[in-house]
């Protein structure tokens, strides 16, 4: 090889060792999917516990903004997971405890419940259908299986308010439990429909649009 | 005068101090600093009021400003500003030939007016940005070979299929125009050099700077509009999307000086006797779609202005509660859009009609017919746009209108098959592996054209846009168009243009190898378009699944081909090094009458024309040597 | 060989394929080609495409058959010397008759396009001023399909402006889709009825359908529209008139507490504001 294409090989293999590093890099944050392992319920017919929470705390990517956390129910730890595995042809009951405050949805409609048995869940203990629109903090929904349930937001005058994950039972927070139906296995995805991406169009950056926050997967297996 | 003579001192100089001065590293450096500063700037313009920073923890003017600045050292940094400096000093007009003297491999890392290095270091750039989008293609078909299994999370999936389309189409827009034409016009038309050989080098390194901001999307979040940027989704995005604004506000800049360089080259620069009759069909077509550059460019980068200012001082030009409208930003794009597509099909044109006089031993027929449908797809262009918003909700009235035009277009694109099939008409046929990428080239673009007459009919339309279909229409036209044809000119003048030959059998395996997998991959898209799967989907019906599955493998095939050509490439040019012949080809035209490697001048004396550049099967007519000297 | 017998041998191996491959392409391709005869519009859609392949086949044919032929007939067979062939520059008549014959065929495709068109709409959406309207479109069922990220829900003007997540259609009867979005471009893509009108915020596009006999279609969002555009799709039914009022019905009274939330029925939503808190 001559000088010239000893320096040409050269150049290439330096950049080529630059790129493979480059792309080793890149391709971790591709396949990086926050919160991807699961929460799988316990107790006989699945119950499935979430909490919602206005921030978390310093080491997440994302401190400032609102997540869903799935709660383990015997310990009461925390896990900042958005993947949830549940069984299929069964009943779930879940119960949402949510921290966080009131914002208003875009859509009205959907601060009805859809997809549960008689359109009810239960809301700190009354039997409910159907919220104030501009109380509704979060919704879950799993658009695939037609559920869709509103989640109330704590007051603004509220006492003793959670500003940080974990937050425990005392702070002022809202109870929603609801049940539904999973059918075959399948992987299924849910998201919220209460834009609180302040800043962004319509609401819907942010946390709005990733998963790991406001959405998420079901894995009905 | 030869410029070939290396001064002693520069020899005896230590090995840090070559790297001293304005070159790639100088120019990446001052990028850093531009991007600090611009960064600095943008945080200054935090003000309190406007809140939305503090909500979305983003500051987009900042990243803006970062790169801007960031460019501007980088062109700083390579030596753009010291022409300019210097005039404004005083100093007289100078063309700067010494500006492309010095030593071999350092000339192509930095700014150089030898309008043959320029198209090297296209060549490689854009060979580079194209395995990178060709990477992200794979990584898309990896998704999804299955409908329920996610390798990637939904915003990063979403962003490779953006960075693969806006890769290609800002990268490919310049994929004929940078490298070939660059290095052809010149010798076709028997000039020296390009009418602005410092705005050639500035292309270049523009486009460079803008696929390197592409990349950095990565770390900003990603995109999630595609590459077709559709505004109010774009305002919602993360800071990936002030990347692709950046990218494509710096694609279309070099598009459009590439453009008018060409252009003013081709009206002023030709040689004696280089009448208009006698223009070879690839100027022609490089004309056109020059044309086509310089107008469409501003549209996207006006655009994209807008959606910038959406996106930083919260403007309301696309967002309809505030009075703005996001058809604006739909027409806006598309009027650049479709003219864009247009820039991608017509090299490829040039190209095939400018092989298959050699390759066929006859001249061009229908030499005029050829560029009335050059320029015809080019004026056309500019009135088909519409076809893309067929089902969006625009004016009712306007659309039959539009789908006449559209149909239209496809007449003079028939001219040039009129042309290719004419040529070949009892010819003499040699299939050599250029030939062989220009009758891939047929094949495809017969297609990717037909398919194109079912999405211009709005009735078909209806269900076909926005799905698999049109995907697969676009990438017939311009993958199996633009790409089989660069691989053919790089398998026909690269020699001429590098000096080595390349391993014949090896581009033989590329090409079949390529065809066979292309068509194996795109095909099946037609019918999963029609059986509903829309585009840029993470998911789809499990019973579209084995169809997929068939779409992905055949696309690894491809990225195998590429593999063999990546391989032939090295071991052609770097290890085996054969030297080629000067006409290996028997070409008549201009280019091949100079010797292999074209020495720095070019020409020895600047030739006169007297024939025509096809004459083939004319004992009497001399070759159109530019080597004939005097007057 | 002289001209005359390579262009009289190009002639008939193109008669032959052609008319082979139109007639497996018309009577065995097109009938399956979608979107299929669930809706009167969706059938104008096949006859489209049927008429659309039958003029293209022998197009295609045309062009493959010549340049198979060309590379067979006219392939260099002695590649040791570079021997040129005939200089032939060009044919007036040939062009000419070649300007003449893909005009004609353009101008009648577009002009069979835009009748077709203009006879029902095709399904796609043709904006607040459509000029393509069925007969009948004056008794139309209006259903105003609401885009947003990520779903699609569905309002009812005649029946008390009810809003429902889910699609049912009455079997029979002409739909007048009125198709709007609250947040960002989408695309309401009924596959099977043949239906696809974009979303825009603020805007109302109209697409008419006329559906025939009870089924099951797909709805997908057809326009990218962020992360989920991939997951935004349903199912929604054709079922009997009878079935249809009382669907409707009891989506009237399961959903009342949130029509009394509903912003009363328009063409054209603006929800504000832009920015939230949280």
């Amino acid at each position: 090889m001559d000088a010239t294409a000893k320096r040409v090989t050269g150049i290439v293999v330096g950049a080529a060792i630059v790129c493979v590093l480059l792309g080793l890099y890149i391709g971790l944050w591709l396949t990086n999917q926050p919160g991807s392992a699961s929460a799988a319920p316990s107790t006989r017919g699945a119950h499935l516990y979430l909490g919602t929470v206005p921030a978390s705390k310093g080491t997440d990517p994302h401190p400032s903004w609102v997540s869903y956390y799935a709660v383990d129910a015997r310990s009461g730890n925390w896990r900042h997971d958005t993947t949830f595995v549940l069984p299929a042809n069964s009943v779930v009951t879940v119960t949402v405890y949510n921290y966080d405050g009131q914002s208003g949805l875009r859509n009205p409609f959907i601060s009805q419940a859809q997809g549960i048995p008689a359109g009810v869940f239960s809301l700190d203990g009354k039997p409910t259908r159907a919220i104030d629109p501009d109380a509704a903090s979060h919704i879950f929904a799993i658009p695939e299986l037609g559920v869709s349930v509103p989640i109330e937001g704590v007051a603004d005058d509220a006492k003793n308010q959670c500003a940080n994950a974990p937050c425990p039972l005392s702070t002022a927070h809202t109870t929603t439990t609801f049940t539904f139906h999973t059918g075959k296995a399948g992987l299924y995805r849910w998201q919220c429909f209460v834009p609180c991406a302040a800043g962004y169009i319509a609401g819907w950056g942010g946390p709005m649009q990733t998963v790991g926050y406001m959405d998420g997967f079901i894995k009905v297996v | 005068m030869t410029s070939t003579t290396i001064p002693m001192s520069a020899r005896q100089q230590p090995a840090w101090r070559k790297l001293v001065g304005f070159n790639l590293l100088t120019g990446i450096v001052l990028a850093v600093v531009g991007w600090l500063v611009g960064s600095w700037i943008g945080a200054r313009i935090h003000a309190p009021s406007l809140d939305y920073f503090a909500d979305t923890g983003e500051n987009d003017i900042g990243i803006l400003l970062g790169y801007l600045f960031g460019v501007i050292g980088f062109l700083i940094g390579l030596g753009f500003a010291n022409y300019p400096i210097r005039r404004l000093m005083g100093h007289p007009a100078s063309l700067a030939e010494h500006e492309s003297e010095g030593e071999g491999i350092a000339r192509y890392f930095r700014l150089c007016t030898d309008h043959k290095v320029v198209s090297i270091q296209y060549i490689v750039g854009i060979g580079v940005f194209f395995l990178v989008g060709g990477i992200n293609a794979m990584l898309i078909r990896t998704e999804l070979l299955q409908p329920n299994v996610h390798v990637f999370g939904p915003n990063q999936y979403v962003t490779l299929v953006g960075m693969h389309g806006a890769m290609m189409m800002g990268m490919m827009t310049s994929g004929v125009l940078g490298p070939f034409a660059n290095w052809l016009v010149p010798l076709m038309i028997g000039s020296r050099r390009m009418a602005f050989p410092r705005i050639e080098s500035f292309t270049f390194w523009l486009l460079m700077a803008a696929g390197v901001v592409l990349v950095t999307t990565i770390f900003m979040g990603g995109f999630q509009t595609g590459w077709t940027g559709y505004q109010p989704l774009g305002d919602q995005g993360t800071a990936g999307y002030d990347a692709y604004i950046g990218f494509f506000a710096l694609v279309g800049l070099s598009m459009c000086l590439l453009g008018f360089n060409l252009i003013v080259t081709i009206i002023t620069m030709r040689a004696p006797g280089m009448t208009w009759n006698r223009l070879p069909i690839f100027v022609w077509s490089v004309l056109a779609t020059a044309l086509l550059m310089m107008l469409a460019a501003p549209m996207l980068i006006a655009a994209l202005l807008m959606g910038a200012f959406d996106r930083t001082v919260q403007t309301a030009f696309f967002v309809a509660s505030q009075g703005g409208s996001s058809y604006l930003f739909q027409n806006l794009f598309w009027v650049f859009g479709h003219p864009e597509v247009y820039i991608v099909a017509l090299p490829g044109f040039g190209i095939v009609l400018e092989l298959l006089p050699v390759f066929c031993r006859k001249p061009l027929w229908g030499y005029r017919l050829a560029v009335a449908g050059m320029l015809g797809v080019a004026l056309l262009s500019f009135f088909v746009w519409q076809h893309h918003l067929f089902v969006s909700g625009i004016n009712a009235d306007l659309r039959p209108f539009y789908m006449l035009s559209t149909e239209l277009i496809s007449l003079p694109t028939g001219f040039i098959f009129l042309c290719a099939m004419g040529t070949m008409w009892r010819g003499r046929i040699r299939y050599s592996v250029p030939m062989l990428f220009c009758m891939g080239w047929a094949f495809n673009f017969l297609f990717g054209g037909i398919s194109g007459v079912f999405l211009s009919d709005v009735p078909s339309d209806v269900t076909t846009h926005g799905t698999f279909f049109s995907m697969a229409h676009f990438h017939y036209t311009i993958m199996g168009g633009l790409v089989f044809t660069v691989f053919a000119a790089v398998y026909y003048w690269g020699p001429k243009m590098t000096g080595f030959n390349f391993n014949e059998r090896l581009a033989k395996i590329h090409f079949w190898t390529l065809f066979i997998a292309f068509n194996s991959t795109f095909g099946p898209l037609f019918a999963l378009g029609l059986m509903g799967q829309p585009r840029r989907v993470v998911t789809y019906p499990t019973h579209l699944q084995a169809l997929n599955d068939w779409v992905s493998i055949s696309a690894f095939c491809i990225g195998i081909s590429m593999l063999i050509f990546l391989y032939n490439l090295i071991w052609s040019m770097l290890v085996k090094r054969e030297p080629a012949e000067d006409n290996p080809w028997n070409s008549k035209s201009p280019e091949f009458q100079l010797p292999t490697p074209v020495p720095i001048h070019d020409f020895d004396r600047i030739p006169v024309f007297d024939a025509d550049p096809y004459p083939y099967g004319v004992e009497s007519a001399p070759a159109l040597t530019p080597a004939r000297q005097g007057a | 060989m002289s001209e005359v017998n390579h262009w009289r041998r190009v002639v008939l191996w193109w008669l032959g394929t052609s008319i082979v491959a139109t007639l497996l392409v018309v009577f065995l391709l097109a009938p399956i080609v979608p979107p299929g005869n669930g809706s009167v519009e969706a059938s104008g859609q096949v006859v489209d495409n049927t008429v659309l392949l039958g003029i293209s086949t022998p197009i295609a044919m045309a062009v493959l058959v010549f340049f198979i032929y060309a590379l067979i007939a006219f392939r260099e067979r002695d590649t040791s010397a570079v021997v040129d062939g005939p200089p032939i520059r060009g044919d007036a008549k040939v062009q000419t008759w070649w300007l003449v014959a893909t005009t004609g065929i353009v101008l009648f495709m577009a002009g069979y396009g835009t009748v077709r068109l203009l006879a029902d709409g095709a399904g796609g959406g043709q904006g607040p001023n459509p000029i393509a309207a069925p007969a009948g479109a004056r008794n139309a069922l209006q259903v105003q399909v609401i885009a947003q990220q990520w779903k699609f829900t569905y309002r009812w003007p005649s029946y008390g402006g009810v809003e429902t997540s889910s699609l049912e259609l009455p079997s029979n009867r002409m739909i007048e889709f009125h198709v709007t979005s609250l947040d960002v471009i989408h695309s309401f893509w009924a596959y099977q009825l043949g239906v696809k009108a974009d979303a825009n915020p603020g805007f109302d596009n109209i697409a008419y359908v006329t559906t025939k006999g009870p089924m099951t279609f797909d709805v997908h969002c057809a326009e990218l529209c962020g992360v989920w555009h991939g997951y935004m799709f349903e199912s929604g039914r054709v079922v009997p008139p009878g079935q249809f009022s009382s669907w409707i019905a009891q989506q009237r009274l399961h959903n009342v507490p949130s029509t009394k939330s509903l912003p009363p029925y328009s063409k054209q939503y603006f929800p504000d504001p832009q920015r939230r808190g949280g």
